[in-house]
């Protein structure tokens, strides 16, 4: 449980997937413009990496690791170089299918989300997040909360800095730097103290 | 017709400096952060995203008028992550110990917006030639970021080029130190947004 939790903390705060993997910047630059867009973004980004991940897990540990086609009979086949192109066949499919579930059954959260969904498809922090949970050969338990929490953790640094963004409309910032470039600089300040908490075991 | 006056060498040109994929379009700056501490993992990560993106290219662009509008973003995903696997397997047999460094980099190239980018933007509208040249030139202006943001950190952060200590001994004997904070990951933000703000002040009238 100690463990579980100590993966959780890890990849919210010392390990954050965005601040420092630099997973996901392309939606961070792009979204954080607007604090209700990347709070929206943020939540869908939690909901898919959480469902996506443990799935990803069962099907490299079923069908793609070395040796995993043992059940079928077939004990020498290695097929983990198809990881990249299953990984994202997967969670396309994924996001295609949660976006039509939740069409179905909760069309207030579909309004919230919609739009969001079909980005998440091309955002790299959920191919990466299931690229290190294979390189780091977690177990079906910890990859869950693996996904979990690098979500969190995604959401919190978008959420932040779209805030800060939003403060930093009245700042006199030199005129070359606008936009992209006192972006990444506040966002090297933002990943500084994230990486504060490193020090801490739980 | 002179070299300088073809189309795809205006393509190359254009992407290389006025229209670079990352400080001017703002794609694929994840992997430009994260391979950047050493000159050479950056060196091998824009080569293999230049094979990948001009193959990727010329391929969908051969292919344009057979795809069907509406799976034409799985389509060219199947033709990216296809290359991506070739590049990974290329890459594992010949430098293992740069492979290891970059680990999951190379997977990501597949969802890299530059290429998909290039691919939907100039490669489902242009013939082979011209789509190879765009890759080519997209691919160039992205290692040639990749390699500034790497030659900084390198030599400031561990004093090193290529691996091969430049800094000479003398002057950590007379007290200098290397910068840590490069070597971690906000030096990689705080670099790139800096030489954002040079490119800015180079080229100053374009606005985003």
């Amino acid at each position: 449980m100690e463990h579980l939790f100590n993966i959780l903390f890890v990849s919210i705060f010392p390990g954050n997937i965005l601040l420092s993997y630099f997973l996901g910047m392309c939606s961070f630059v792009a979204v954080s413009r607007n604090m209700s867009t990347a709070t929206g973004l943020g939540i869908a980004v939690v909901f898919v990496m959480t469902i996506t991940n443990p799935v990803n897990w069962l099907v490299y540990h079923y069908l793609l690791a070395p040796g995993a086609l043992a059940w079928a009979g077939l004990p020498h086949v290695d097929l983990s170089f198809l990881k990249f192109l299953t990984f994202i066949a997967v969670i396309a499919a994924m996001v295609q299918s949660v976006e039509m579930i939740i069409d179905t059954f909760s069309p207030a959260l579909y309004t919230a989300l919609g739009v969001f969904l079909p980005l998440i498809a091309v955002n790299c922090a959920i191919l990466g997040a299931a690229l290190f949970m294979v390189e780091r050969d977690y177990t079906l338990m910890e990859s869950v909360v693996y996904g979990f929490g690098s979500g969190v953790g995604w959401m919190l640094a978008i959420v932040t800095m779209s805030a800060l963004r939003f403060k930093m409309r009245y700042s006199d910032v030199p005129k070359g730097l606008q936009g992209f470039g006192i972006t990444m600089i506040v966002s090297g300040l933002l990943a500084m103290t994230f990486m504060l908490f490193s020090g801490m075991a739980v | 017709m002179k070299l300088t006056r073809t189309k795809s060498y205006k393509v190359f040109r254009a992407a290389l400096w006025a229209e670079n994929p990352i400080s001017k379009q703002i794609l694929g700056i994840c992997s430009a952060l994260a391979v950047t501490v050493q000159l050479k993992t950056a060196f091998v990560m824009a080569l293999s995203l230049t094979l990948v993106i001009c193959f990727s290219n010329v391929l969908v662009s051969l292919l344009r008028n057979y795809i069907p509008r509406n799976i034409r973003i799985i389509a060219e995903l199947v033709i990216i992550a296809s290359l991506v696997i070739l590049a990974d397997q290329i890459l594992k047999a010949f430098v293992y110990d740069i492979s290891k460094q970059l680990s999951v980099f190379v997977g990501l190239i597949i969802t890299n917006c530059i290429v998909m980018g290039r691919a939907e933007a100039f490669a489902m509208t242009n013939p082979p030639l011209p789509s190879f040249f765009d890759g080519l030139g997209n691919g160039f202006g992205y290692g040639l970021i990749l390699m500034a943001v790497a030659f900084i950190r390198e030599l400031l952060g561990s004093g090193k080029l290529f691996g091969i200590q430049v800094v000479p001994d003398a002057f950590y004997a007379a007290g200098y130190a290397n910068m840590g904070l490069l070597v971690l990951a906000p030096g990689a933000f705080i670099v790139i947004g800096l030489l954002f703000w040079l490119q800015n002040a180079l080229t100053p009238e374009k606005k985003i």
